[in-house]
């Protein structure tokens, strides 16, 4: 059976999507619910993935999930499915009702958000594309085939993958929430490896697809392949770095998840404290659904309009994102940073931007006197999450730098360094960004040079 | 089903695919989460689909949707072959299979008490009494418990024949104690971080006896606030099969999945310093302790079916023999780039996701002679570390990195102390081969990992690891600063 929301197209997609919200926010309340929320996801997504200069998967989707929370009181259920027929959202409330009545009441339940108006939020206008929608297979194979030129032109193989896809999310609830929003994003990523062992790395992400330089990335890739090849081996210790935006990302990503989270600071598990300075006053972080740099969403999966939180404001931690629940335990109103429920890790932000600085990126590297230029890093793993120590490798890019010139390439190097000390460190910004896919969503990244680096172990390449 | 299958490849093959593949899944899953003493999340789910695996020109497509109308296996078979024409404006080789006889039957994971008809409220009171015993432990901060069930029915069907059936249940429990004082965070979890997962019925959960085990836990957890920081420098550790098992994981079932070898995962996890030379040469991976083998009919295993996701039956591969490196985890398309056939390591993540080479159960096997307490008893000066906390491992799968939830003292063959936020490091063989000493088949535990990711986009699987316990010598310890 082809549900309503298969059969729509375009714009009518949202609208439909909202109409299935609304419809299984309607059977929970006449099934005895005395709150409900559901949020409907739809996504056509689409990925070419290429490797040794050649597509070898190629793959697409068609997806749609309702998500039902279902309240009796303080007694709070969630229940999922693919399924949006009439007899699969009827199992959905029905599954959603028999958890409800068997489980135990919340005693600080703080309920489901309400609306800020009787308006239906919409999404953001710069958070969605044509192209990107539209993106068919042999757009991607198109983009492939620039990336894999730019290779062949430098004698090194291509391996990465080009995606695109659009989203859709409705959410509607009992206490009046509506909410509607389409969004697209896009994504290339390339690894160019040369013959004589160098490895090469070139990302980009963005809403709308055309944007995306092929030809570029790959041109980037390959000049690092080329120029990372026959590595000098160097010992682990203590090196003043610059970090490319590839690697940056991931300190906001990991800070993010571990720190700027309103349920992490009420388990006593975050390093935040407002007023407290934990980084250098060159670094300010703030998350914000609406800049257009980033991949812009109006609202969470709770359908709360997303607020621009200051989370680190030259250096000094300001706030930490909020859904429904914890605001309601700090007495304060969600700032739209809620994850699809039930969601034991809390609110996350996921459209984190840092600041721009005033240095240009070409300068970090000559302000080293002796240090690395990294990057990306690899594999990164919290060793003691209060202390925001993490422990990854270096990779696809690691280079000597002496008297402000890059000198050489190393071999990659583990480190194991507390990110809270890297940005208590950083003495240099870029004044350019990058939007990058990170854990959850996109963030903004410049390049950064921190004074001191812990590298604990090398590999053998 | 068989209509739809029929359909779709039936419409895959008029499109011009020379193969093609058809699974229908539906995956059921249920969910419980605690946190000190309060439920905090119950939740039930379901999907189902179906994904279409063609090969047209030599290449590769794969489409997938949600709607199992007749109808939409036309749309998706044909959208299979157009991507997999677009595939072939950029392919160097076209894609040659091993031959593998037709795959017929079904298989079904033993289960003992169905998770899913045993009632919530059972589930759910057994859960918070264990919570409620480590939460109850003077200075623990907080605790999370989660229990887990996930089963999926799978239907596979390939224009050469093949038609299976598949039904897999796996579950899985933990409690997590907190401890926070200040800066220090300390965590005591039971079986494992993240949960103690097997194939199995609700007879795996009982089996852990959680109510009986968290309360020691939650007390180390405590403990370790003021415990002694774990030194640096060079020990003989013994790894308890809660470490050991994702020390396999990481630096031996990663690095012998053929693809990451032939660099199709170059892009995102990475390739394998096991490149095919060695595997020429006889490699010397380990110690002549150390054989590893890739068991998909292991019993109690989240890695074991009755056929791989491309109709392989279950089979055991051996990769490791008395330390020599001697076979990869492989598929069918790359099994024959050797010489070999399918070792039926194909799984994939649903019906939206291609079968990618994923681990089965990746199991070191145990040696006649001494239990893990034996070892301990034989060990003068090291540490016993147990219960994963953090895992790092570069691109290539040599430099590593594990943390543990805790270190033990060993002093003149006995446990002693407790040492906080321990750390090790090593390169894979050299590590591999420092093993002096593994556990017999009485320390031999089923274990595994509900979270393996890998490929674009992401996939997650579920990996089983049958350990018994080793020891290794001279290995760095206390990486970093503290």
């Amino acid at each position: 059976m082809v549900s309503r929301l298969d059969a729509a197209t375009g714009d009518d997609r949202a609208a439909a999507a909202l109409a299935v919200a609304e419809d299984v926010v309607a059977r929970a309340l006449a099934a005895g619910a005395t709150e409900a929320e559901a949020l409907v996801t739809s996504e056509d997504a689409a990925l070419t993935r290429f490797a040794n200069s050649e597509i070898h998967q190629n793959v697409a989707e068609t997806s749609i999930g309702v998500n039902l929370r279902f309240c009796v009181g303080h007694q709070v259920a969630v229940a999922a499915t693919g399924r949006v027929d009439d007899e699969g959202l009827g199992a959905l409330v029905d599954r959603a009702s028999a958890i409800a009545a068997s489980v135990e009441a919340l005693e600080d339940w703080g309920g489901l958000p309400g609306p800020e108006g009787t308006a239906v939020l919409d999404g953001v206008e710069a958070g969605y594309a044509d192209a990107t929608a539209d993106a068919s297979p042999e757009f991607r194979a198109d983009g492939v085939r620039a990336v894999i030129a730019a290779a062949d032109a430098a004698g090194v193989l291509a391996y990465g993958s080009f995606s695109t896809s659009r989203e859709g999310t409705a959410v509607a609830n009992s206490a009046g929430i509506r909410a509607a929003q389409l969004r697209t994003s896009s994504q290339l990523l390339t690894v160019h490896m040369s013959p004589d062992g160098g490895t090469g790395y070139a990302e980009a992400t963005a809403t709308d697809v055309t944007t995306i330089d092929a030809a570029a990335l790959g041109r980037e890739a390959a000049g690092k392949a080329r120029a990372t090849e026959r590595p000098i081996s160097l010992p682990p210790g203590d090196y003043p770095v610059v970090l490319e935006e590839y690697a940056v990302i991931d300190i906001a990503d990991m800070l993010g998840y571990l720190g700027f989270s309103a349920l992490a600071v009420q388990e006593g598990r975050s390093f935040v404290e407002p007023g407290k300075r934990i980084g250098s006053g060159l670094v300010s972080l703030v998350d914000d659904g609406a800049d257009p740099a980033g991949s812009p969403m109006a609202f969470d999966y709770e359908g709360v309009r997303k607020q621009r939180v200051t989370l680190l404001e030259a250096g000094i931690c300001r706030d930490v994102v909020y859904d429904a629940q914890t605001a309601a335990r700090d007495g304060r109103r969600s700032t739209g940073h809620g994850l699809p429920a039930p969601n034991p890790y809390g609110p996350f932000p996921i459209n984190m931007l840092m600041s721009a600085g005033d240095t240009p990126r070409d300068e970090l590297v000559a302000g080293l006197e002796r240090g690395l230029l990294v990057t990306r890093f690899h594999y990164t793993n919290p060793v003691h999450p209060k202390l925001a120590i993490v422990t990854g490798m270096t990779r696809d890019g690691t280079f000597l730098v002496e008297g402000g010139k890059i000198v050489g390439p190393v071999r990659n190097l583990r480190f194991t360094q507390s990110y809270l000390d890297a940005i208590a460190r950083v003495s240099a910004v870029s004044g350019e960004r990058k939007a990058l896919r990170g854990f959850l969503g996109t963030s903004v990244v410049p390049a950064l040079r921190i004074d001191a680096w812990t590298f604990t172990g090398a590999t053998e390449h | 089903m068989r209509d739809l299958t029929d359909r779709a490849l039936d419409t895959a093959a008029r499109m011009g695919a020379a193969y093609a593949d058809c699974r229908i899944i539906r995956r059921e899953d249920e969910s419980i989460t605690i946190k000190t003493g309060r439920v905090e999340g119950v939740a039930s789910g379901e999907s189902e689909g179906f994904g279409v695996r063609v090969l047209v020109d030599g290449a590769w497509g794969f489409a997938s949707s949600h709607d199992l109308s007749l109808d939409e296996a036309d749309r998706v078979a044909a959208l299979a072959a157009r991507i997999a024409r677009a595939s072939a404006t950029a392919l160097r080789d076209r894609v040659a299979l091993d031959d593998r006889p037709p795959a017929s039957g079904k298989y079904e994971t033993p289960v003992v008490e169905d998770p899913f008809a045993m009632p919530l409220e059972r589930k759910v009171a057994d859960l918070l009494a264990a919570d409620r015993l480590a939460a109850g432990v003077k200075g623990v901060t907080f605790t999370e418990s989660s229990y887990g069930a996930v089963r999926e029915s799978k239907t596979f069907a390939a224009t050469d024949g093949s038609f299976t059936e598949q039904v897999i249940t796996h579950v899985g429990a933990a409690v997590e104690a907190n401890a926070i004082d200040g800066d220090e965070h300390q965590r005591r979890s039971y079986p494992d971080a993240g949960g103690g997962w097997g194939a199995g019925g609700y007879e795996f959960i009982r089996a852990l006896d959680l109510a009986a085990n968290v309360g020691s836990r939650a007390e180390e957890a405590v403990a370790l606030l003021t415990a002694p920081q774990c030194p640096a420098g060079t020990a003989t550790v013994i790894l308890d099969p809660s470490q050991l098992y994702n020390q396999v994981h990481e630096s031996c079932g990663h690095p012998t999945e053929l693809d990451r070898v032939f660099g199709t995962e170059a892009s995102y996890a990475g390739t394998s310093f096991l490149t095919t030379d060695k595997l020429a040469e006889g490699f010397r991976y380990g110690s002549d302790l150390v054989t590893i083998v890739a068991d998909a009919t292991a019993p109690g295993g989240m890695g074991t079916f009755g056929w791989d996701d491309e109709g392989v039956a279950a089979q055991s591969v051996d990769l490791v023999r008395n330390g020599t490196f001697v076979g990869y985890q492989t598929s069918r398309e790359t099994a024959p780039r050797i010489g070999r056939s399918s070792g039926g390591a194909m799984r994939a993540d649903g019906w939206n996701r291609i079968p990618l080479i994923r681990m089965t159960n990746i199991n070191l096997l145990p040696v006649d002679g001494m239990s893990l307490d034996d070892i301990v008893a034989d060990t003068d000066d090291g540490l016993y570390l147990t219960t994963n906390r953090s895992w790092s491992i570069d691109d290539r799968r040599l430099n590593f990195q594990f943390a543990t939830e805790v270190a033990y003292e060993i002093k003149g063959g006995r446990r002693g102390r407790l040492l906080k936020n321990p750390t090790y490091t090593g390169i894979t063989y050299e590590f591999w081969r420092s093993c002096d000493a593994v556990g017999n088949a009485a320390s031999y535990v089923m274990l595994g990992t509900p979270n393996c990711g890998k490929g674009e986009p992401s996939q997650v699987a579920h990996v089983g690891h049958g350990v018994p316990g080793a020891r290794f010598r001279n290995v760095q310890v206390g990486v970093g600063k503290w």
